[in-house]
């Protein structure tokens, strides 16, 4: 786990990206406090997934709006699955893991 | 403890509705009582079992497994006499007794035998050779009885007696219909549809029919020998088959003081009259004088008593059903709805006939809408007026399109003929097999199709076509998705509704109407929900910045390399050169990709990433043109009487005025709009959501509802006025009406069709409601208080509002065109 950020730089219910070793991330704060991270990048036709909207279980690529759920990865609307992080809030700093 | 709840009755109706109860989680110790030795079967499908199509093993709906497996008690093979009422008990023939806290009878029906001599023997129940068909025993019996006879006589022309016929003759050669009636189905078809069929009947099927034919003995002895009818005839037959109509079984909730009349009779929440605990459902129950005997009237029954036994909706209410039928009867298609023939003057009432093919069609229509309907051996059409009937659409202008698919887009090529492989949405390149194989693997809803395989998801054209292939491969077994009507998927109400209950609670912010009204936060709706909040409450909305689709949070156009198009706003269409030499420096300034002119007479900068437009708005120092947003985009104009030689209206500076006064209204959806100088109609007005046409005599016409997009429509006329002060007017208050009332999304070619001009124009222009003041004063209020997005650029609106989401990747991707 490492630390990759501020979570105040997310406002509640967005996404930003935040570039990691080369990778582009993208993390979510979730309404309900919680941070979720994928890959930043739409597997589809490569929009920015930190632009989409969330809910408390999926994100939707705001080129298509194809969905992805959150915390698994997997697409829901038959798309290729995403890769996920584990991401942890430490006080205000966002941790960050290795892809599950 | 938990509630007793007991169920006369383990027919479709009892069972289904111990289904609903249990898919909304009841919490009742059933018990369920049937008069036959068997689990639950589907009756309709006996007419399968006689006609030999099907297996009885195939026709059972829930098997005993169901039973055990929901902890509902079940007596097969067991009558109930007699309920006590008052002490909440029911006695069963076998002398045992059982109390309950909710009581539901589904006691169904029972063929009616007319009192014919002959037809019973005494003490021996029917004549050897004669049947009832309404039971598994009864067609069991049936089928064993005619195999080693010869004729058969069906009496009873109805849909019952035509199923029995086509049926028998699988089983001996010779039928014989009597009919006591002048023509066949007479309770749904008029006579010259009845007539059709009988010629249908009686050529390919090779059925005798007999009309008007009163059935007055049956002779013989011993075993039947022939009937005999009302003229004299004899018809020589030794199989006689009643099949003339149904009767509620209610006698033992008559005597046991329940009100009965034909049938149990129930109030809208399906409980016996002056009853609270005692429910009735299906075929026995009597409702407002109707009672029913179709399966569509009893689902709708089944979910209401459920949504009141259990709760959930203490306020669900039954109104009555449409009834609509399509059916194979013995081998030819029939379908009919509502009326069989004009009752008024002014119904329209067109028919067509072909007696060659045997295709009879008939639409009554009735202030526009299609009050009745009558097909038989062509029913094409049928999915389509079968909508209209239910949901009183609009129809169309050309009255035959009811009748035949008349050419025209794709839309209307037969689903079954298209090959496996033809691509059908071709926006997100999904293909006829792909939706099939989903209908397969158990999506039966269209709109659940569509969100798997995102057809009909693009521009939506296509969504008609994949709704019918998604029937055509349900087999007619599509379900009813009540999203459908909902506003936005995460929140199950209609829009009426929806505004209700967000005036009721104050609620003012996105998050808010999710927690009151949805319990889960749903991104698909978080959208809708903004637009119509910010339209109802305006400077009070709170604005939740989620809630925005990336477009509202940083007022442009996401492209697809994820940069961005700004379009500063052009009145009218409108410039001067001292903008376009700022736009041009603008351009020049940040390397802009690619600088190309709008269809609504604008200058779009193309390819501009998310971090650099607020310095782009500080160095255009323009306003927003809004083409990014579900919002009044703009007015396109010709040349107006200035210039053009042959403009009659100065159609530059009312587009202008209009422009001015609406910029950046948000609303269901894009608002793209006209103004042009004469008919020639150079401006498009004609196709735009609302177009304004000068004619001669200083005169203004307002259309309203017209497309050429993906969808293209010419709007229908709304007014004439005499003054570009009315338009403006007009203008706003039509815009209004479609803010209030369009669903999520819907343009206005949809929303005018499905309101209707006239309507449309007895509020907007005649005030038929009153409501005009109103309307003006709401889009009054969005007026005075739009402010332009692009002058809140000095500071972010949140953390890192314009901060890249794509840092790694070198833009712009699209190439820059020299």
């Amino acid at each position: 786990m490492r630390p990759i950020g501020s979570v105040h730089e997310i406002p509640p219910g967005e996404g930003r990206t935040f570039a990691v070793d080369g990778q582009m991330i993208a993390v979510f704060r979730l309404r309900d406090g919680s941070l979720r991270a994928t890959q930043a990048v739409c597997p589809h036709k490569g929009g920015p997934l930190a632009d989409g909207q969330i809910d408390l279980k999926q994100v939707l690529c705001p080129l298509h709006l194809n969905a992805w759920d959150l915390t698994t990865g997997c697409s829901l609307s038959g798309q290729p699955d995403l890769a996920v992080y584990p991401v942890h809030l430490d006080h205000d700093t966002i941790l960050l893991g290795d892809p599950t | 403890m938990r509630q007793r709840l007991v169920v006369i009755g383990n027919g479709m109706a009892g069972a289904r509705t111990v289904e609903e109860i249990l898919a909304r989680g009841g919490d009742f110790a059933i018990t369920m009582f049937g008069d036959e030795p068997y689990g639950n079967y589907n009756r309709i499908m006996l007419s399968n079992v006689l006609a030999g199509v099907e297996d009885e093993s195939g026709i059972f709906l829930n098997d005993l497994s169901w039973y055990a497996d929901n902890n509902i008690t079940l007596h097969t093979g067991t009558r109930i006499e007699r309920i006590d009422r008052f002490a909440k008990r029911v006695y069963a023939e076998d002398g045992t007794e059982t109390p309950y806290d909710k009581l539901i009878i589904a006691t169904g029906s029972r063929a009616f035998v007319p009192p014919i001599p002959g037809l019973h023997r005494p003490g021996r129940g029917y004549h050897q050779g004669v049947f009832a068909f309404r039971t598994l025993d009864d067609t069991r019996a049936m089928i064993r009885y005619a195999k080693e006879h010869e004729r058969a006589v069906v009496i009873g022309g109805g849909l019952l007696g035509l199923e029995a016929a086509r049926g028998l003759q699988n089983h001996l050669p010779h039928v014989t219909l009597i009919h006591a009636a002048g023509h066949l189905m007479n309770a749904q078809l008029n006579e010259v549809a009845g007539g059709m069929l009988k010629d249908s009947v009686e050529k390919r099927l090779g059925i005798e029919v007999v009309v008007n034919g009163r059935t007055t003995e049956i002779l013989g002895k011993h075993a039947v020998t022939g009937v005999k009818l009302d003229d004299g005839r004899v018809i020589g037959c030794d199989v006689v088959v009643v099949a003339a109509g149904i009767r509620a079984n209610a006698e033992m909730a008559a005597a046991s003081g329940l009100v009965v009349e034909r049938g149990i009779v129930v109030d809208d929440r399906m409980r016996a009259q002056d009853e609270d605990d005692i429910y009735a459902v299906g075929e026995c129950a009597q409702h407002r004088g109707e009672t029913y005997g179709l399966v569509a009237p009893l689902w709708d029954q089944a979910k209401v008593l459920a949504d009141h036994i259990t709760g959930v909706n203490p306020y669900a209410e039954y109104h009555g059903s449409q009834v609509a039928t399509k059916l194979k009867v013995a081998g030819v298609d029939v379908a009919s709805m509502g009326l069989r023939e004009p009752e008024r003057d002014d119904d329209e009432s067109l028919t067509f006939t072909e007696p060659r093919k045997g295709i009879y069609k008939n639409v009554i229509i009735r202030d526009g809408r299609l009050v009745g309907a009558t097909m038989v051996g062509d029913v094409t059409k049928v999915a389509f007026l079968m909508q209209a009937f239910d949901r009183g659409l609009a129809l169309p202008e050309e009255r035959a399109e009811l009748m035949f698919d008349l050419g025209g887009p794709a839309g209307e090529v037969k689903v079954e003929d298209m090959p496996d492989d033809e691509q059908v949405c071709n926006c997100n390149g999904v293909s006829k097999g792909a939706i099939c194989a989903t209908v397969q693997s158990g999506c039966r809803t269209v709109s659940g199709v569509m969100d798997k395989t995102r057809a009909g998801k693009g521009c939506g054209t296509c969504k008609s076509v994949v709704q019918r292939i998604v029937e055509w491969a349900a087999g007619g077994e599509a379900e009813e998705d009540p999203a459908a009507s909902w506003y936005v998927p995460g929140i199950p109400m209609p829009k009426p509704e929806l505004m209700n209950a967000i005036r009721l609670h104050g609620l003012k912010s996105v998050s808010a109407v999710f927690a009151k009204l949805g319990g889960e936060e749903d991104a698909k709706s978080k959208m809708g929900l903004a637009s119509l909040l910010k339209m109802m409450w305006g400077g009070d909305y709170v604005d939740e910045r989620d809630a925005r689709f990336i477009n509202d949070r940083v007022h442009a156009n996401i492209q697809r390399d994820g940069t961005f198009s700004v379009v500063p706003q052009m009145k009218g269409g409108v410039t001067t050169p001292a903008q376009l030499r700022r736009i041009a420096e603008v351009a020049e300034k940040h390397d802009v990709p690619m600088v190309k002119l709008t269809g609504g007479q604008r200058i779009d900068l193309l390819g501009i990433p998310k971090e650099k437009l607020p310095q782009v708005w500080a160095d255009l120092d323009m306003p927003s043109g809004w083409a990014y947003g579900k919002s009044f985009r703009t007015v396109k104009t010709c040349v107006g009487s200035d210039f053009c030689r042959f403009g009659v209206g100065d159609s530059t500076a009312l587009g202008i005025a209009l422009e001015e006064r609406y910029q950046g209204i948000e609303g269901p959806g894009k608002m793209k709009l006209a103004v042009t100088g004469c008919p020639r109609n150079c401006a498009e007005a004609y196709v735009k959501d609302l177009g304004v046409v000068a004619i001669d005599g200083g005169k203004w016409e307002i259309y309203v509802g017209g497309a050429a997009g993906a969808h293209i429509r010419k709007g229908d006329l709304l007014a004439t006025v005499d003054s570009a002060d009315e338009v403006v007017v007009l203008t706003g208050r039509f815009l209004q009406y479609y803010r209030e009332n369009a669903n999520w999304l819907e343009r206005t070619y949809a929303f005018v069709p499905r309101v209707g001009i006239d309507r449309i124009r007895e509020i907007v222009v005649d005030d038929s409601e009153g409501i005009a003041g109103a309307l003006d004063a709401a889009m009054d209020a969005s007026v005075t208080t739009y402010r332009d997005p692009w002058k809140d650029r000095e500071q972010p609106a949140t953390p890192g509002q314009f901060r890249t989401s794509l840092p790694l990747t070198v833009l712009p991707q699209v190439p820059v065109r020299a």
